[in-house]
Formats: structure tokens, C-alpha cells, sequence
């Protein structure tokens, strides 16, 4: 972590960088500078191209325009391993951990140096110490909990001596607490002069963190700002180019009557590598969203299928409108007036390579798009239809192939044929995933105005922010395990961030990061 | 007793011997995420290169094993173009390959029908193959036995204990997170593949040079499948393949030696046995759902296209 | 070595081009292949493609191959629509044919209208227990389906050739396994009279109209397709998999049972070794080469037919081994292969193609953006 560089030269510099794929623009004329121990924010929605502009550095993606100066030498970084050489490190959003190998093996695979496990297995205990990243060298990744995968991706670049961190939206996967936690380690990391390139598209996180923002829109540069200036206000109009959209929500007054009850629910993973859930209960009422915090691999997974039917359980232990249901499949639990959103738009909630009329049919088959044991292509066309106009799915019209949307039009399209099929329960996994902006506060105020008409909701969300803004009443589930659900104005981020750490409200400060311990 | 086993064990170890090269080269395929169900194909162009190779130069079984292993190799290129340079389905090149395979040596091998070769002689390790029981069964065997014994060791090395055995692991597991990292993935693949293929025409030579040294059409008569299931019984783990090959050479020469031993069982159902047995092993290894989760490489079968 | 690119739409135009292409393909490489082998190509696509057909007999016995060829694949395109690889239609074929058979060595030297009917039945039984033990094995143990219905095809030709060299041997026969030659009751009635065309050809008809007409736009269909395309989607909507196994399973045993039937009672005329001419595997190449669509499959099978009577008469004319017909198929299968992978990707293009053609059309307005897309890497 030194270098013998004249000051005041740069440790980064992109200038002009231009990447196109087929159908998008993700960079266009962006440039950039970072110097040697800065915290440098790249701020923007998704799809404003961050993680084009980052790979790019990381030389995983070749731009189609622009240079690149390292510590004020130009450079053509042809591969990530020739990007580690010159001292650049990436913890990647998705991490890029191998599951089925040790702690050790995954970081021996990135080094290139003598391939020696037991010396390496040292030197990741002594780095992993003095930064406070603690980790087991000879666990296997599979049995650690999402945070400390993200340490073995941090001690991993840090055991190159990385003169350049980048972190690709590093806090989407921790609780409140343990992001507090890394923050201390990256202001540890910019003191010794490694600089640090931190995206993110949370507003408080940057201002709380980062010395300069560098933000992005639509693949441009449209602001570089000092965040601890700026508001949240003003830095969402650089982002989005207005102020961040709000959800209007307004009280239920119908007849809250109970729709949905989960009893004393224990189930074993089909996953080798998944939670168990132990012993949950909960219950949702007509007109209410109830949300259910935590970070995924906590059971979230298997609770979802065991709402949805695609894990069977005993009768009772899933009850719909005082009728057991836990036996049923998840068709049989869509007669009953159940409608479900998975997690996984493609290749769950929808078939990628289906065009959007064949996707209708995939759950509203219900809905007359079927006679005799046929299936009638002109209601399953004017089904999709109505969905497309009614929802506002920009796409290329019924025809187009699942795969061809966006996310957070596809995940309009899914959302919109679940509703019309006047569901009485609707289970919804992270609705505004990997959505840009505007879908997001679309599909949000979707989901109240549904709720608002005397449909129970369940939302299963990691984002804290979003759960706060639409739920009646929130849950947090760890390690397997339910907490009692909190109307929301009784709990606040804070609370709920411990809950999700799997500790109860004492004991505040031990590690806040032990999340999914199980396997 | 003792001296009736004795025969039958040697033999059964000279009838492993393809099933351990084919199932070794598979095992490697597939631990980097690919799918090869060619293997019988592969096997049937290494047993007609390698039997025309040591008729056509006279030079032996040697040049008739090398020529094999190469031919082996090649007709992997063949599966290898679709199945990963352009992503196509793996099952089914795997099929084509085969498919291809039992008419490029049908249709070779049509004008080598009447040839016989000499064989290879066993190679009698000193002092070890005059142990009473042990020697006859395990030190008089032909060198090509001994050869896949060291192959196999190769293998259970570089799996276990080198960067490329982790490398390889990785690759079957995430193509996505080698590739994050910057691995050249198909590269991995390619060189697996290869590897896959020069281990089936390896084995294949040996039954055509060697086992049975003459060309009958469709000799290999299914051991290539038989190599794949061998993989999943071994749950992709060398050591487990080298028990399942040694069973099943054991099962495959039981029809041979039946009478010998007092069985009584209509020759026809005695030569279905290994394919009866080898779906008995699958079952019961499969079976285990956890089991092969666990073991299995997680992209297997699945074509990459980085984005 | 990265050559291809996603498509964002699937090629509808290149779904019909591939089979063209790999035909085209083939040939190029055949005449590679006759000119390497010191004949001449036009001489040899003569014999191969024109000389079966120059005659009404020829044309009677691509009826007779197609017929089985079409039959089968009907059946294994259900199923690899919805990715469960039986791979192993041949055993069902030979179980059928057993079963089938069996029905006819039993009732020998009797003369009753119930004799044909039954064979069928039988046959049709025959496969559907043959395809369905490969459906409980995978349903109930897991087992992997490729390898389980290979295995089982190889069981079946052993347990067809004790049963023909010993209880159904010909009693006044040689010493040859082969079971009594057939009486009338139990043969389909020639259709033409000098052919070897028979009624068995209704019955592949009657498959192809039921397939094409109902099977492929009905719900069922339409629950196998996604089951095949995403199994997690057809998890998420309820479609049972196991449902799916056995349906695939059942309809491809019954269909190639029947096949097998076809063979027996039409042009073989007895139980022996020789039945099938690797009809099952060759049915594998004609499903996908006719896009597994029900009347595509009618087109390919002809194909496919004619490619068995080009390796016998290039056998007579050109002395070449019969087995070049294996060899065109199995470079059939890989160019079809090689060309499908155009239907959901395209070549990459150069960084100034692409350029160009960003510059031509704004592309600020495309809806999809790579960063936005779920499970890039």
C-alpha cells in the first residue's frame, strides 16, 4: 500500500470513456478522477451505468473509447488479472465466491504467487485481524453468512495491496450496524492512502462516507459534488433529474378481516446450502401490507415457498381466509386467491425467451385463456395487452420475449398479471429489485393502492427504506426464525437492523454481523 | 476357491482399465462444467484409429494406444466447437458426437474386419508379481494397466493439490465468478474437454489393441455410457471412480467366467448385467439428492456466454 | 474464442434457416468426404439423393422408412420440448416389438380380426413400460434420464435375443434367432400392391394430426414447454414435474412401441435381431431437424429416410459401407446443433459495426439496459 508517486498526481484518471452495447449506451464521455486516499462516491440509479464504468477499470469490460491513467502513466488494462497486477481490487456486487471451496482457495485463486495454502491461510488470518474483517481460512464459503462473504472479498483484494478499492453497492447485503462496521474499515483503508471507489445508489450512505461524488445518469457524468454539502434532495435531482417520487398512502377502512395465517411453521431446506425455517407464525389481514425484513439466505427462500406452495407443509400450517391450505400446490393455492411475485423475474416469474403473451398464460391460464384442455392465443393476447396498457410495460408489444424487458418493466408486466387476477393474498419478493427509479415508485404505490382495496400483502424485502415507505406493519426473519411483526411507527431502522443481525434489543454491540450461521 | 478368484480378479482388471480412462477423462470434463455424453462415440474413433494406426504401420499396440489418445482428443473438437464456442446444447452434441462416432468407425473399420493383432504381453512386475494371490492378480498385468493406475494418480493429484485442480473446480461450479475474476473460462473447458476426449480414444485403443485385438463394429458396446454413469457413482471424486470401474470390470467379465464358477443363467441376460447394474448404481446413488448437490459441478451441462 | 452475443429477441426466421443450413452443411462436407474417397460428389449424390427416388418402388420404400422414423420422433419431440432426454426410444421400440410380437407367437396359426388390434395394444404397453420404468427412475430416485433409457435400451436387445433364440425360437426353423414368420392376421394389409407400404402408415398419420392439430396448442403442451424452457417458472406456477416426466415418458414409449409393432407386422414380418436399423436414435436427429414441430417432423423423416436408402444404394453402386449413413447423421445432428445456437445468439460484432451502427440509430431510447438486467456477470 505505498507507492512512489510524485503528489499531486492522481491515482485515477478516466478520460472520455464511451462503452456501447447492442441495444444501450452505458457510458458516454464519462471521465473521472480519484486521488490516493479519497473516498470517491460514483452515485446513480440503476441502469445509469456504474458497474460498466467499473468493470471497465477492472478491465473485465473493454471500452469502446477513452483512456485510462494509473498514477499518472496511461494504461490498457486487457484483463482483471492485469488490473490486479497494477493494484486494483473489486468486491463485486454479486459476490464471486466459489461455494463448494474454502475460504483459503478462493483467495488463492486470485493471487499469483506460489500455490501454497498453508502459508497463504497465515497471511488471511494476520490481514483479516489487523482490519477487523475476522474469518476461518478453512471454512467453506457456503456456510458463511453474506457479510463475511463480503470480508473474504475485501481481505481477498487487500492481500494484493490494492492501491484502488472498488466496491459495487457493498451494503445492499449488511445490516445498519455492520454497515457501520466496514465504513470504519474503509476510513481505516483511505488514512494508509488506498483509494477507494464506492458505488452506490444510497444517498445517506455517501453523504455519511464518501469525500467527493462523481454522479451518473443514463451512462453521462451529470454532477461531481462534495457530498457532505449536499442534501439528499439535491442529490437525487443530479441523479434522477427530479426529486425522489413519495408514496401517498392512506388509511384502510374496509373490513379487515384475516387472509392470510402462517402457524407454527418448521421446515427443513431443500437446499444443502439453504436456512431452515424454525417455528414462524404471523398473520395478515385484509387491507394491510406486512413486510418481512432481512437479508436473503436468512429463510427467506424457503419462505417464500412455502407461502407460495412450491414447498408443501401441513394443511394448517398455512391458512388463506380461515380454509387450510399448506397442502396444496401453488396452482391449487392460486384458486383460492392467492397471486405470487418471486424474487427471480426471469426464469421464475416469467420464461425468458416466451414472448409476453405466453408469460400471461403462464399463471392467468385462470382467467379464460384456456377451453377444452387448448389454449385461446387471442385472450392470451388481449390478457397481455390490457396488462401492458394497464401498467404501463414498456416493451415491443405482446410478442416481445420476456427476456427483451428491462427489469422494472418485466417486473411491471409480472405485477400487473398477478393483480388482475384479483388475488385476496399476494406474496411479493423484493419488489424494486435492480429497478430503476421511476418503476420503483410505480410498482410501491401499486402495491399500497392493491392494499388499500382489501388485498393482504406480504413483501419480503432486504431494502429497509422500502419497507418503511409502504408497509402497516414489519417483521424481521433471521437465521430461520420470525420476530413478531411491529406496526411500523412502534420500530425503527435501528431496531429492526439488530433484529436482522439475529440479536435481540440487548446486547447491542457484540458483532452485529452473524447473520445466517446455520449450514 | 482362491484359485478359481485369482483369474477372474486379473481379468477384472484388465476389463476396467477403459471404463478407468474413459470415466477419469469424463470426470475431469465434467468437473470443469461440461457435459460430455460422447464418450462412447470418442471411445469407438480411438479404438478404430488406434487398431488402423498398428495395422496400417505395424509399429504395435503402442502406436495403435498413441494414435487413439489423439483421435480421442480430435473428435472432442468436434463436440467442443458447438457445445462451447457457440454455446449449444450439450446433451445433445453429445449425442451428435456419438451418434457420428458409431458411423465414422463402422464406416472405417469396414475394411479392417479380417485383421487380428498381436496383442501386448504382461508386463510382470519384478518381485511384487511373485506375492502368492496378490502378484497374479495385480503384477502381471499388460503395462497399459499400469499405466492407468498412473493416470489415475495424475488425475487424484492435480484435483486435490494444485492450483489447476481448484482452478478446475471453480470453473464447474461459477463460470461467472472465474470469469469476474478473469479466467479464461472456455479456455479451462476446452483443455478439459480435450483431455476428456484423449482419455476415451486412450480407452477405446486399448480395447481394440490390446483387450481384443481385432475390429468388431461397435465394440465398445456401451462402456462409454457406462463411464458416465461411473462419474456420477464416484460423485465426481477420482478415488470413487477407481472402485466403481474395478466393480464394474468385475460385473463385465462375470458373463465370461459364470460357468466357471457354477452360475446358470442364459448367456443373454448374464451380458445385460452391467447395464442392469449400472442403473442399479444410479439409483442408489442418486437417490441422495443432497448428496449429489453437493457434489455436483454446479454449472454442469450449462453452455456460458459471457456478457 | 468468445464468439456469440445473446439476442435480445429469438430468431423466428433462423428456427426454420438452421435445418436448411445444416442440410446445406452436410452436404459440402459429404462432398468433401466422396472427393477424399477418390469418388466423384455428383456421381455420388446421384446414388445417394436421386437414383432411391427414380422409381415408384423407391418412393414406396421411403414411405416405409419415414413411416417408424416419424412415428418415434413424434413422440421424443414431446419430451424435448420439455428437456427430458429419452434418449432411448430404440428399447421402447424393441419392447414394443416383443410385446407386439409376443401377442403374435402366442396366437400362431390362429386367424382372428382381434390378433393386429392386440399387437398394437401390446406394443404400445410394451414401450409405455419400457419408457415409463426411465420415468420412475427419475422421479422417484433422480436417476438421470440420458443415461437411464440408454441403459435400458441395451436391456432391452439382450432380453429380445434370448427371447428369439430361445422360448419364441422358430421350433421348425434353423438355428438362427428369429421367431415363426408371421401369419396374415397378425401383418398389416399392403397397401400397394409390389410395395412393402402398409396400414401401419394410418396409424403415424393419425399421430402426426393429433399431435399438430391438438396436442401442440393444448394447455398440457404449453405446461411441457415451460417446464422444459425454465423449470423454476413451472415450479412457481404449480406445474407439476413429475406430471411432466411421465407424460413425456408414456408418449414417446407408446408411440415408439408402436414403431416397433409397425416393423414386425409390416416389413420384417417376424421377431429377429434385425428389426430396427437404429430407427430410436435416428428419430432423435428427425425430431430436432424438424424444429420438434408435429408436421416439421413429417419433412425431416423423409429426409432422414432417404438418407438410409442413399447409404444402401451408395453400399451397391459405390461399395461404400452401409455406415455412411451414421456418419451423416451424426454431421447432421452437430451442424443442426452449431446452427440452433444462431437462434438466441448472434455472431459478436466488431466494435466499428457496432459503432456504425449506434451512430445510425439513437439507441438512448432501447429499453433494455445491460446494467438493469437481473443475473449479468
Amino acid at each position: 500500500m505505498t507507492s512512489a508517486i510524485p503528489p499531486g498526481v492522481p491515482r485515477l484518471e478516466l478520460s472520455h470513456i464511451s462503452k456501447r452495447y447492442p441495444s444501450v449506451v452505458a457510458n458516454d464521455d464519462v471521465s473521472l478522477i480519484v486521488q490516493p486516499g479519497e473516498i470517491h462516491a460514483v452515485l446513480g440509479e440503476n441502469g445509469a451505468g456504474k458497474s460498466t464504468l467499473m468493470k471497465v477499470i477492472y478491465g473485465a469490460v473493454h471500452a469502446d473509447a477513452g483512456e485510462m491513467q494509473w498514477n499518472g502513466r496511461q494504461v490498457r488494462v486487457a484483463n482483471p488479472a492485469e488490473a490486479r497486477r497494477l493494484g486494483v481490487g473489486m468486491v463485486f456486487q454479486h459476490f464471486s465466491l466459489f461455494e463448494t471451496l474454502s475460504v483459503v482457495e478462493n483467495i488463492a485463486l486470485v493471487l499469483d504467487e506460489k500455490f501454497d495454502l498453508a502459508r497463504l491461510a497465515g497471511r488471511v488470518k494476520e490481514v483479516s485481524e489487523r482490519y477487523g474483517l475476522p474469518l476461518d481460512p478453512y471454512r467453506a464459503v457456503h456456510g458463511l453468512s453474506v457479510g463475511e462473504r463480503q470480508r473474504v472479498e475485501i481481505v481477498r483484494c487487500l492481500l494484493q495491496n490494492p492501491q484502488l478499492l472498488i466496491l459495487d453497492e457493498p451494503t445492499s447485503v449488511l445490516t445498519p450496524q455492520a454497515v457501520l462496521k466496514l465504513f470504519e474499515t474503509l476510513k481505516r483503508l483511505a488514512s494508509e492512502g488506498v483509494s477507494i471507489l464506492y458505488i452506490s445508489h444510497k444517498l445517506h450512505e455517501i453523504r455519511a462516507l464518501c469525500d467527493t461524488a462523481t454522479v451518473m445518469r443514463s451512462g453521462r457524468v451529470t454532477g461531481i459534488a462534495d457530498p457532505r454539502e449536499e442534501t439528499d434532495a439535491s442529490l437525487a435531482r443530479m441523479m434522477i433529474g427530479r426529486e425522489l417520487p413519495v408514496c401517498h398512502t392512506e388509511p384502510y377502512t374496509g373490513d379487515a378481516a384475516t387472509v392470510l395465517t402462517v402457524n407454527q411453521l418448521t421446515l427443513a431446506s431443500d437446499d444443502p446450502f439453504g436456512t431452515a425455517l424454525k417455528d414462524i407464525s404471523f398473520d395478515v389481514r385484509a387491507g394491510e401490507i406486512v413486510g418481512i425484513a432481512g437479508i436473503s439466505g436468512n429463510g427467506q427462500a424457503e419462505l417464500l415457498a412455502a407461502l407460495s406452495g412450491e414447498h408443501t407443509v401441513a394443511p394448517d400450517r398455512v391458512v388463506m381466509a380461515s380454509q387450510p391450505v399448506g397442502h396444496l400446490d401453488a396452482g391449487q393455492r392460486r384458486d383460492h386467491g392467492l397471486a405470487v411475485v418471486p424474487e427471480e423475474r426471469l426464469g421464475r416469474g416469467a420464461v425468458p425467451g416466451m414472448p409476453l403473451w405466453g408469460n400471461a398464460i403462464l399463471t392467468a391460464h385462470r382467467q379464460g385463456l384456456r377451453r377444452y384442455g387448448l389454449l385461446r392465443f387471442g385472450a392470451a393476447r388481449d390478457f397481455a395487452r390490457r396488462c401492458i396498457e394497464r401498467f404501463d410495460v414498456r416493451c415491443g408489444g405482446v410478442e416481445a420475449a420476456a427476456r427483451s424487458l428491462s427489469g422494472g418493466n418485466l417486473q411491471k408486466f409480472i405485477v400487473g398479471r398477478e393483480i388482475m387476477q384479483a388475488p385476496k393474498v399476494m406474496v411479493v419478493a423484493q419488489p424494486t429489485w435492480g429497478v430503476d427509479v421511476g418503476a420503483s415508485a410505480f410498482l410501491r404505490q401499486t402495491l399500497i393502492d392493491l392494499s388499500r382495496t382489501g388485498v393482504g400483502i406480504v413483501v419480503v424485502s432486504e431494502e429497509l427504506d422500502e419497507l418503511f415507505e409502504i408497509c402497516d406493519r414489519i417483521a424481521v426473519l433471521a437465521q430461520g426464525k420470525l420476530s413478531a411483526a411491529v406496526p411500523k411507527a412502534q420500530t425503527n431502522a435501528e431496531q429492526i437492523g439488530l433484529q436482522m443481525a439475529g440479536l435481540k434489543m440487548a446486547g447491542a454491540h457484540q458483532d452485529t454481523e452473524t447473520a445466517h450461521a446455520s449450514a | 476357491m482362491i484359485e478359481l478368484l485369482i483369474p477372474v480378479l486379473a481379468a477384472t482388471l484388465g476389463a476396467a482399465t477403459p471404463l478407468l480412462f474413459a470415466g477419469l477423462g469424463e470426470l475431469v470434463t465434467e468437473r470443469s462444467g461440461v457435459l460430455n455424453l460422447g464418450v462412447e462415440g470418442m471411445m469407438l474413433i480411438g479404438a478404430i484409429a488406434g487398431f488402423a494406426c498398428a495395422v496400417d504401420t505395424g509399429l504395435g499396440a503402442w502406436a495403435g494406444l498413441a494414435a487413439g489418445t489423439l483421435a480421442g482428443a480430435a473428435s472432442a473438437l468436434l463436440f467442443a466447437i458447438p457445445a462451447l464456442s457457440l454455446a449449444a446444447n450439450q446433451a445433445a452434441c453429445g449425442l451428435a458426437l456419438t451418434i457420428f462416432g458409431v458411423g465414422l468407425s463402422a464406416f472405417i473399420g469396414q475394411s479392417y474386419v479380417s485383421y487380428s493383432l498381436p496383442g501386448m504381453q504382461p508386463l510382470p512386475i519384478p518381485l511384487l508379481a511373485q506375492i502368492p494371490v496378490l502378484g497374479p492378480i495385480f503384477f502381471q498385468q499388460s503395462a497399459v494397466v499400469y499405466l492407468s493406475v498412473i493416470v489415475f494418480g495424475v488425475v487424484w493429484w492435480v484435483l486435490a493439490r494444485t492450483r489447476l485442480g481448484l482452478l478446475l473446480k471453480a470453473v464447474g461450479e461459477s463460470p461467472e465468478a472465474a470469469h469476474a475474476i478473469g479466467y479464461p473460462v472456455l479456455l479451462v473447458r476446452y483443455g478439459a474437454t480435450l483431455f476428456g476426449g484423449a482419455m476415451a480414444g486412450l480407452g477405446g485403443a486399448y480395447l481394440s489393441t490390446v483387450y481384443t485385438p481385432l475390429w468388431v463394429q461397435n465394440m465398445v458396446a456401451g462402456r462409454g455410457w457406462i463411464a458416465i454413469a461411473l462419474v456420477v457413482f464416484a460423485t465426481w471424486k477420482p478415488s470413487r471412480l477407481l472402485l466403481g470401474a474395478y466393480l464394474f470390470g468385475g460385473v463385465t467379465i462375470l458373463q465370461f467366467h459364470a460357468q466357471t464358477l457354477g452360475i446358470k443363467v442364459p448367456v443373454q441376460l448374464l451380458a445385460a448385467l452391467p447395464y442392469v447394474a449400472t442403473i442399479v448404481v444410479l439409483v442408489l446413488i442418486s437417490r441422495d439428492r443432497r448428496l449429489l448437490q453437493l457434489n455436483l459441478p454446479a454449472s454442469l451441462g450449462k453452455p456460458f456466454l459471457p456478457g | 474464442m468468445h464468439l456469440l452475443e445473446p439476442r435480445p429477441q429469438p430468431s423466428r426466421r433462423m428456427r426454420w434457416l438452421a435445418p436448411l443450413i445444416a442440410v446445406g452443411l452436410t452436404l459440402v462436407t459429404g462432398t468433401l468426404l466422396f472427393l477424399a474417397l477418390g469418388k466423384n460428389p455428383l456421381q455420388a449424390f446421384i446414388v445417394f439423393f436421386v437414383q432411391p427416388l427414380s422409381s415408384g418402388y423407391g418412393w414406396s420404400e421411403l414411405l416405409v422408412k419415414a413411416s417408424p422414423l416419424i412415428l418415434i420422433a413424434e413422440g421424443l419431440a414431446i419430451g424435448y420440448r420439455a428437456r427430458i432426454y429419452n434418449i432411448g426410444a430404440e428399447g421402447q421400440l424393441i419392447m414394443g416389438a416383443l410385446c407386439g410380437g409376443g401377442v403374435a407367437v402366442l396366437t400362431d396359426g390362429m386367424n382372428a380380426h382381434w390378433i393386429l388390434p392386440a399387437m398394437v395394444v401390446a406394443g404400445a404397453l410394451g414401450g409405455a413400460i419400457w419408457g415409463g420404468l426411465a420415468a420412475w427412475l427419475k422421479t422417484r430416485f433422480n436417476a438421470v434420464e440420458t443415461l437411464t433409457t440408454l441403459m435400458l435400451a441395451y436391456i432391452a436387445n439382450y432380453i429380445l435375443s434370448y427371447m428369439v433364440s430361445g422360448p419364441w425360437r422358430d421350433p421348425g426353423g434353423t438355428n438362427f434367432p428369429q421367431s415363426v414368420m408371421f401369419g396374415d392376421s397378425a401383418l398389416f394389409t399392403v397397401l400397394i400392391e409390389g410395395s412393402r407400404v402398409n396400414a401401419s402408415v394410418f396409424i403415424t398419420a393419425a399421430v402426426v394430426l393429433a399431435f399438430g392439430l391438438y396436442f401442440r396448442n393444448s394447455f398440457v403442451a404449453y405446461q411441457l414447454e415451460v417446464g422444459g424452457q425454465a423449470p423454476d417458472a413451472a415450479r412457481y406456477a404449480g406445474f407439476s414435474a413429475k406430471a411432466t416426466v411421465w407424460i413425456s415418458f408414456l408418449l414417446s414409449g407408446v408411440t415408439a412401441g408402436i414403431a416397433g409393432v409397425g416393423e414386425i407386422a409390416g416389413p420384417v414380418g417376424q421377431l429377429n435381431l434385425n428389426i430396427s436399423p437404429g430407427y430410436g436414435y435416428a428419430a432423435i436427429i428427425v425430431a430436432y431437424l424438424g424444429r420438434l414441430n408435429p408436421f416439421g417432423i413429417v419433412w425431416s423423416g423423409f429426409l432422414m429416410a432417404l438418407l438410409y436408402l442413399g447409404g444402401e444404394a451408395a453400399q451397391v453402386s459405390l461399395q461404400l459401407p452401409s455406415a455412411i449413413t451414421g456418419l451423416f447423421q451424426g454431421m447432421l445432428l452437430f451442424f443442426l446443433l452449431g446452427a440452433d445456437a444462431f437462434i438466441d445468439n448472434r455472431l459478436r460484432r466488431s466494435k466499428k459495426a457496432q459503432a456504425a451502427k449506434a451512430a445510425i440509430q439513437p439507441t438512448a431510447a432501447a429499453p433494455t439496459s445491460p446494467a438493469a438486467l437481473p443475473h449479468e456477470s
